[in-house]
């Protein structure tokens, strides 16, 4: 790719956005070509703009500072690593409030599949309840020994007609009904997409579930 | 005097005959012997008088105008405004707002700056609503409405309106923060009289309470229910139950845990609504083959009053066409959160002929706006907000869409858009096309981006708008900006109100001429842009008149802000560091100062400085 202005860009690996008016150029040194050094420039010699930082400030670094965080504030950092590294992005820019990004970031992850899905989980009888990220399991029986592990207890294996033999744990979820459902009677896909958080329950009450 | 202090105590009166106050005061007057009653008699009947004309006297300014006439004036004024209206909460203390008006049954209180919302404000900067809510329980018990914008509330001061203000009818929470679901399930326990309860883009904490459940049983006499930012579950049952109690029901709008299955419940038991939030707009599971889906387009068909629809959280486009019916009667459709084409759009824009004010994302590209601009022609407002807002992303909305909508929708007022592209072309086409324009905001994402076809600023279009658009009052910048915009804002731009500008200019003119020529500038909101200490001081003759000025990251020092504050000792000065700044030093990071009556507030926090 060639730049409007004729510099041939590094090969592969940088990343380059030329702005009219304002020449900004950000440079990859992966390379180890030093394009910074042979640049041309259209602001006033001597004014140097580091990369990413808009207008030239006294002494201090920006407030409205390169954000690292990125777009989202949901605390799931793990989707940076799926997304191709951007232009750092500034705070606040564009004006567009957290809970709009968030509720467009959401569908987003939710279309792709590609990121957390983090659910609480109870224990019947724990003092704390913890939470896993769904979307790391790729199917029940994972889910399930990594909750038996988790919790230190035991499960038992699923059948469509008794529910769950052989312990007196029965794995259940709350679904976007509000609904208490046992633990795999729908897809895997479903189940990702419906289900809320999960309580494990314990003796009677879940004894019950296989009597059903 | 003793007259009005009689008053102060008494609930508001209805309107009182002439005749009859006038007696009872000269009973009083005889009564306690003061001699200045009878001789006050012709005033005192003037007073009555202007008291009755006072009453039908709604709007604000022209109350505020009323009470400068002169002090009789100022005092009745006073004894009949029923709503205040108060724009920002540290102008004036809740004690000296209650003591000038004595019979308020309406407050209307504003916080944060706007730029508070894009997180360009330290968390825990101030704007409780604590102060407010102790003083209107003790000075207002009759207090009705409270509306609130960008302000921080808790669940305490939910627990006071609900438990002090017996007959409270209608709370909206705007951009509002610091409270959760326990609060919410206190005060719908306790308002019996509630009508409207509005939480608009307001952050709810989920303390996992069931507030839903906590409505009073039987019959309610609620109006209104808004709770499409609660990002919690509801207990579906319990809210059935309600809107089958409550037949005045007209504005209910859904949060995205509402089910399409659950909308359906809810539809045909209030069939009367005129507002409706859907919720998700999606199965709460895939609807399993065989499975009966219940008749969407029937429930839409019975609701003959709906002119308002919103929601489409999570919408699943195969069920839109169950909104065909009700597109014919549609004022406002809010599609802002719903991810759809221009293919998907195409059908039901083409039904939408009443269409006035219509919010949808850029997934519709030019050619979806292309459609609203074909069908909407009483079109009023536009907002298109992005689907990727990131400075380098997808663009599907350009100056193609924007030429498309000023061509088709010559009666728009006010647009929001946002895009990757846009030419000075299109904007000035916009100008000459839509010169009722009342509201012009453009945000070009990607910081000063020059018009892409002839490398120029931006400075012409928006020239162009503040010059052909005579009765715009709010403007908002964006792209490549030289002070030459300013200049032309200022020259122009004379009916201006609020103006926001980011990353734009060259130089201390371009502010100078905005604070120098727009008189009726009262919001001015500044990010990223290189005006300093000797713009600022142009504008000294001004700022008594604004709300509020809001810099950030601009070229300000401390003593060019200390100027200010000494030579204008009613205007509070904050300088605001980022939470995890230093102390002082020779920038300023954030300057954010407007007028009050009050000087320094007492509620701090530590990264706040006040000159």
């Amino acid at each position: 790719m060639v730049s409007k202005f004729g510099l041939a860009n590094a090969p592969s690996s940088s990343n380059c956005t030329i702005y009219l008016g304002r020449l900004t150029m950000e440079v990859n040194y992966e390379n180890g070509l030093n394009l910074k050094a042979t640049e041309l420039r259209l602001g006033l010699p001597g004014s140097d703009e580091p990369e990413g930082q808009t207008t030239p400030r006294p002494n201090k670094r920006t407030s409205s500072e390169i954000s690292s965080s990125g777009l989202t504030d949901d605390g799931n950092d793990d989707h940076q690593a799926s997304a191709p590294p951007a232009k750092a992005q500034v705070v606040g820019w564009p004006p567009i409030r957290s809970y709009r990004k968030n509720c467009i970031q959401a569908k987003k992850n939710e279309v792709e599949g590609g990121t957390g899905r983090y659910v609480k989980v109870s224990v019947d009888g724990a003092a704390y309840l913890r939470k896993i990220d769904l979307h790391v399991y790729g199917s029940y029986p994972e889910l399930l020994e990594a909750l038996e592990k988790m919790f230190k207890l035991t499960i038992g294996a699923y059948s469509e007609r008794e529910g769950y033999n052989g312990s007196e744990y029965a794995p259940t979820y709350e679904d976007k009904d509000g609904d208490w459902m046992l633990v795999g009677d729908v897809p895997w896909e479903m189940f990702i997409s419906s289900c809320k958080r999960l309580r494990i329950m314990k003796g009677s009450e879940a004894r019950g579930l296989g009597c059903v | 005097m003793s007259e009005d202090d009689e008053r102060q105590q008494s609930p508001p009166s209805d309107l009182d005959f002439v005749s009859n106050k006038a007696r009872n005061c000269n009973a009083t007057g005889s009564g306690s012997g003061h001699p200045e009653f009878q001789s006050a008699y012709p005033d005192q009947v003037l007073e009555n008088v202007l008291e009755n004309v006072l009453h039908f006297l709604t709007s604000k300014r022209d109350r505020n105008a009323a009470s400068l006439v002169c002090k009789s004036w100022y005092r009745v004024e006073a004894l009949t405004r029923s709503e205040l209206f108060i724009g920002n909460c540290y102008a004036v203390s809740p004690a000296r707002a209650t003591a000038r008006f004595t019979r308020v049954r309406a407050l209307q209180l504003k916080g944060k700056p706007r730029f508070a919302d894009f997180n360009l404000m330290p968390p825990d900067w101030g704007a409780h609503f604590n102060p407010w809510a102790l003083a209107m329980a003790k000075a207002y018990p009759w207090l009705e409405k409270v509306h609130l914008k960008r302000m921080t509330v808790t669940d305490d001061d939910l627990a006071t309106l609900a438990l002090l203000l017996l007959g409270f009818k209608e709370l909206v929470l705007v951009c509002c923060d610091g409270f959760g679901t326990s609060g919410l399930a206190i005060f719908v326990n306790e308002c019996r009289q509630l009508k409207v309860l509005d939480l608009i883009d307001s952050e709810v904490s989920d303390d996992e309470t069931d507030w839903i459940s906590c409505f009073p049983e039987g019959e309610s006499h609620l109006e209104s229910l808004i709770f499409d930012c609660v990002e919690c579950h509801i207990n579906f049952e319990a809210l059935e139950r309600l809107v089958a109690n409550s037949p005045s029901l007209k504005k209910l709008r859904l949060n995205r845990y509402v089910s399409i299955g659950q909308l359906y419940r809810l539809m045909i038991r209030a069939p009367q609504l005129t507002h409706l939030g859907t919720g998700s707009f999606s199965p709460s599971e895939i609807a399993g083959q065989g499975d009966q889906e219940p008749d969407y387009v029937n429930a839409f068909a019975a609701c003959k009053s709906l002119v308002c629809l919103s929601g489409f959280r999570e919408i699943i486009p195969d069920y839109l066409p169950a909104i065909y019916p009700v597109c014919a009667n549609l004022t406002s459709l809010n599609f802002s959160y719903a991810n759809i084409t221009a293919e998907q759009l195409k059908p039901i824009i083409s039904k939408c002929h009443k269409l006035q004010v219509f919010w949808v994302l850029d997934s519709i590209c030019d050619e979806g706006l292309q459609a609203v601009a074909a069908t909407c022609k009483e079109l009023r407002e536009l907002r298109v907000f992005p689907v990727d807002p990131r400075e380098d992303g997808d663009g599907p909305v350009s100056e193609v869409g924007l030429q498309a909508i000023s061509e088709g929708c010559r009666k728009l007022q006010s647009i929001l858009y946002f895009c990757q592209r846009m030419t000075n072309a299109a904007v000035i086409a916009m100008s000459k096309n839509c010169p009722d324009l009342v509201v012009f905001r453009l945000c070009i994402m990607g910081r000063h981006r020059a018009d892409p076809v002839t490398g120029e600023p931006m400075d012409d279009g928006f020239g162009a708008i503040v010059m052909n658009c005579k009765k715009l009052t709010r403007l908002a910048v964006s792209g490549l900006l030289t002070d030459k915009a300013f200049d032309y804002i200022g020259q122009h731009g004379k009916l201006v109100r609020t103006l926001s500008v980011a990353f734009a200019g060259d130089s201390d003119m371009g502010l100078k001429y905005v604070l120098e020529g727009c008189p009726q500038l009262q919001k001015l909101e500044i990010r990223d842009s290189p005006f300093g200490d000797a713009a600022l001081r142009s504008g000294l003759h001004h700022y008594y008149n604004m709300r509020f000025l809001w810099m950030s990251s601009c070229r300000l020092t401390p003593s060019g802000c200390q100027e200010i504050a000494r030579a204008m000792p009613r205007l509070v000065v904050e300088v605001i560091r980022s939470a995890d700044e230093e102390e002082m030093d020779d920038a300023v990071e954030i300057l954010y100062m407007y007028r009050s009556l009050e000087g320094p507030r007492t509620d701090l926090p530590k990264f706040v400085t006040i000159l």
